[in-house]
């Protein structure tokens, strides 16, 4: 068990929890992920880490509610605890001094591209930050970013907030003005990814994104995650999660993550079936005293 | 049904009333089992066990070998003459207690251990007929002990005050920890998954060997004093070194399994409804899918369709008879040698076979045909004939020109084997692997190129089974003995 040492919404939808992990607090290095697995009959899936702390043996996971684990999660507080966190999985990023860097954030994606940018600005690397959301509330870690950037700019599909628009846009604009990079990391929903990756090709740019496919253990031996790269299968877990994301086969990522959708659309709408009743079973009882209009007592 | 202990004192000698001629006369007794098209729907157990009464009546057929080659050629040693005439004289406690001196997991070998290789294959018996029922015997023991062995009885060593890191808890590293717990030394069992028992637990189905069985060998190992720990990856979570240095470890032993599974590199690999039977596996048996939604994770749907597993080893057979019991409307075994040369179990192909598994034998996939929406709608396959014997001592397939074609197929499951995780290798400097990754070690004494360190098991060999694995087990906690004793390396 792994007690939830503090757990609040930083965005509609996106929780951050403060997990008692020692061993997983001291080996975590940037790019690398856990698996969990809320409860007994739960699944297991991969998971983000924006940060650790070593000393105080807490690991930092950034969710977004999106199917009916990540629900379950994020209806979690303070105080409860998650029955299974396996970790740090992955290859860390490749950390060294490239020049510039490019670090984009989509969504909750930017939390996974955290502890990287901080680590590349940490090599020396001048770091150039896009963060995007579909709207303002939906930008996240935008303070924190600014921490570890020289330079930050925020996209919102919506244009709620900063400049409206795609981060592809906003890294068109600074190929287009000169802007020298020499190093392009991704991380965020795969049409996002995949449309850098396209962007970058052309201009020869090193690109890379962190995947996040189907996974069930996480250490290499089920073979769920593979990617394909330039033809061949490698495995997310082992050989990833960050690839060069122009020998990644996106159109194969977006097809095999669809493998379950019908069962995940159930699985959640059984779950919000659930929590709907429970909450009807919930309503307090009708009070024994009877309340005026006013709401004096009578 | 198992009757329960009576309090008289077993005789000393064999009770065994039959001479030897008269013995060898006695028919082997059958394995109760359910009915291949009820069990073919569920995923309990098929094998119902030896009552009482047919164990007894297979230990009277043992003929007392003055040297006993069914111990010889147990890679565990497993006394088998000792606990078969403890059966006969109906101590069966004590038959469980004579197994475990050499076995941790009796319950478990006596499901899934391949005794016609072994114990079976070397009975004397097989000269005149069938040899003696040495792993159903195993089993019923192993079955009453549960029943009615009490925990509180086990007495632990004297502790030694050294440390012994296990890495995996699958069979080599249980074997080693439950050995070296019975010498008194602290043993710490490390997993990477949720539940304790690595392949035992993701890989063999419930219907040939239950969850439950494996939690309770386990618990016997706890209350020996066994610690251990899931949820960690050795290699990521906390590293060999780390063990070694600042968690104070006298010894570190690897047995993390084989790992990684293979794909043929043919087109179409990729789509889905392809699998890997180690992930079809572990959804199921580690994940309970085949419960969805009652626990969460998912399988796609196989009510009606056609799937086939490639590949003809006991793997390949979990699969294809897991693939029946989650609706399968037809289950095929495509392997490209015959019959007689599946690595596979005999009983297991001949309950896959009752349970309605067609084997299209010397036939190989050559690519996997997309149905537009990248689902898999079929196979191409090409037929074989064999040649001359190639370096495994097997026959060789040679692809017959021409007899290429195709089978509709919603769902195909690659069980052609593994090659080695890499994690450990990646994170234990000086640790000397083979050309494929595999850990060397030596085969006797389990030795790595890393003081302190051995390892066993699949990790070393490649895919083997779980008995050889438990010999290896064997033989480093052994050597891991005379190792702390001595300091010598």
């Amino acid at each position: 068990m792994f007690k939830i040492l503090d757990a609040r919404f930083i965005a509609p939808g996106i929780k951050r929890f403060v997990l008692e992990a020692p061993r997983i607090a001291r080996k975590q290095r940037p790019g690398q992920f856990v698996i969990i697995r809320v409860n007994e009959t739960g699944e297991r899936i991969p998971l983000t880490i924006e940060k650790s702390d070593p000393d105080k043996g807490t690991v930092n996971l950034v969710v977004q509610s999106i199917g009916k684990t990540t629900h379950l999660l994020n209806s979690l507080e303070t105080g409860d605890s998650i029955l299974d966190i396996v970790g740090p999985l992955g290859k860390p990023s490749e950390i060294q001094n490239f020049g510039t860097a490019v670090v984009i954030g989509g969504g909750v994606g930017t939390a996974m591209a955290f502890p990287t940018a901080a680590a590349l600005k940490r090599a020396g690397n001048r770091v150039i930050t896009i963060i995007g959301g579909r709207n303002k509330d939906l930008v996240i870690l935008e303070p924190e970013m600014r921490e570890v950037s020289d330079t930050v700019f925020v996209t919102t599909d919506d244009g709620s907030y900063s400049d409206k628009g795609l981060v592809t846009d906003k890294l068109r604009q600074l190929v287009e003005n000169g802007t020298r990079i020499d190093l392009v990391l991704a991380v965020g929903p795969i049409p996002m990814m995949r449309a850098v990756a396209e962007m970058t090709r052309k201009e020869r740019i090193k690109t890379i994104v962190s995947l996040n496919p189907i996974m069930i253990d996480g250490t290499g031996m089920c073979g769920g995650c593979r990617v394909l790269v330039e033809g061949k299968s490698e495995f997310a877990c082992v050989d990833g999660p960050e690839f060069d994301a122009h020998r990644v086969d996106f159109a194969v990522l977006v097809q095999r993550n669809a493998m379950y959708r019908e069962a995940e659309k159930r699985s959640l709408d059984e779950y919000t079936q659930e929590v709907e009743e429970k909450q009807k079973k919930n309503v307090a009882p009708p009070p024994v005293e009877v309340v005026g209009a006013l709401g004096e007592k009578k | 049904m198992i009757t329960p202990p009576t309090s008289k004192t077993p005789p000393k000698k064999s009770s065994n009333p039959l001479a030897n001629k008269e013995r060898i006369k006695l028919p082997r007794q059958h394995m109760p089992e359910r009915p291949a098209q009820v069990r073919n729907k569920q995923f309990t157990e098929v094998n119902l066990g030896y009552s009482t009464e047919l164990a007894r009546q297979e230990a009277l057929r043992c003929i007392e070998c003055a040297k006993p080659s069914c111990t010889k050629d147990c890679p565990v040693g497993v006394k088998v003459k000792e606990f078969v005439q403890l059966i006969v004289d109906g101590d069966f406690l004590g038959a469980a207690a004579k197994i475990r001196e050499d076995n941790v997991l009796p319950a478990i070998t006596g499901r899934v251990c391949p005794q016609e290789d072994h114990c079976e294959g070397a009975c004397l018996l097989c000269n005149k007929g069938e040899s003696l029922g040495i792993g159903y015997l195993e089993r019923f023991v192993a079955d009453y002990e549960r029943k009615y062995f009490d925990l509180k009885n086990i007495k632990k060593a004297t502790p030694t005050g050294k440390k012994v890191a296990i890495v995996g808890s699958g069979p080599s590293g249980l074997t080693a920890a439950g050995d070296l717990v019975a010498k008194g030394y602290q043993v710490h069992v490390f997993e990477a998954l949720h539940e304790i028992g690595g392949v035992l637990v993701y890989g063999i189905p419930e219907f040939r060997l239950p969850k439950s069985i494996i939690r309770e060998q386990v618990d016997y190992m706890r209350a020996m004093g066994v610690e251990f720990e899931t949820d960690v990856v050795v290699g990521r979570t906390v590293t060999i070194d780390e063990l070694m240095g600042e968690e104070g470890y006298d010894a570190v032993f690897i047995g993390t399994g084989a790992g990684l599974p293979q794909f043929m590199g043919i087109p179409g690999e990729h789509l889905n409804g392809v699998y890997s039977a180690n992930e079809f596996l572990t959804r199921i048996n580690l994940m309970h899918a085949y419960e969805f939604p009652k626990f969460d994770e998912p399988m796609v749907d196989f009510r009606g369709k056609n799937v086939a597993v490639i590949g003809g080893g006991n793997t390949a057979l979990d699969a294809i008879r897991s693939a029946l019991r989650l609706g399968a409307g037809k289950a095929f075994i495509l392997y490209r040698r015959s019959e007689a040369e599946m690595p596979a179990r005999i009983e297991e192909i001949k309950h896959a076979k009752e349970e309605g598994v067609e084997f299209q034998v010397l036939a190989a996939p050559l690519e996997f045909l997309d149905d537009g929406k990248g689902w898999l709608r079929a196979a191409r396959c090409q037929k074989m004939e064999l040649g001359e014997p190639d370096s495994s001592g097997r026959r060789r397939p040679i692809p017959i020109p021409g007899s290429e074609y195709e089978i509709p197929l919603a769902v195909a499951i690659m069980a052609i084997g593994t090659t080695a995780n890499p994690i450990i290798r990646m994170t234990t400097p000086g640790l000397e692997t083979t050309k494929k990754g595999y850990i060397q070690a030596d085969e006797v004494t389990q030795k790595t190129s890393r003081r302190g360190v051995f390892a066993g098991g699949d990790i070393v060999t490649g895919g083997a089974t779980v008995i050889l694995a438990m010999g290896a087990g064997r033989r480093a906690a052994k050597s891991i003995h005379e190792f702390l004793i001595s300091g010598k390396w």
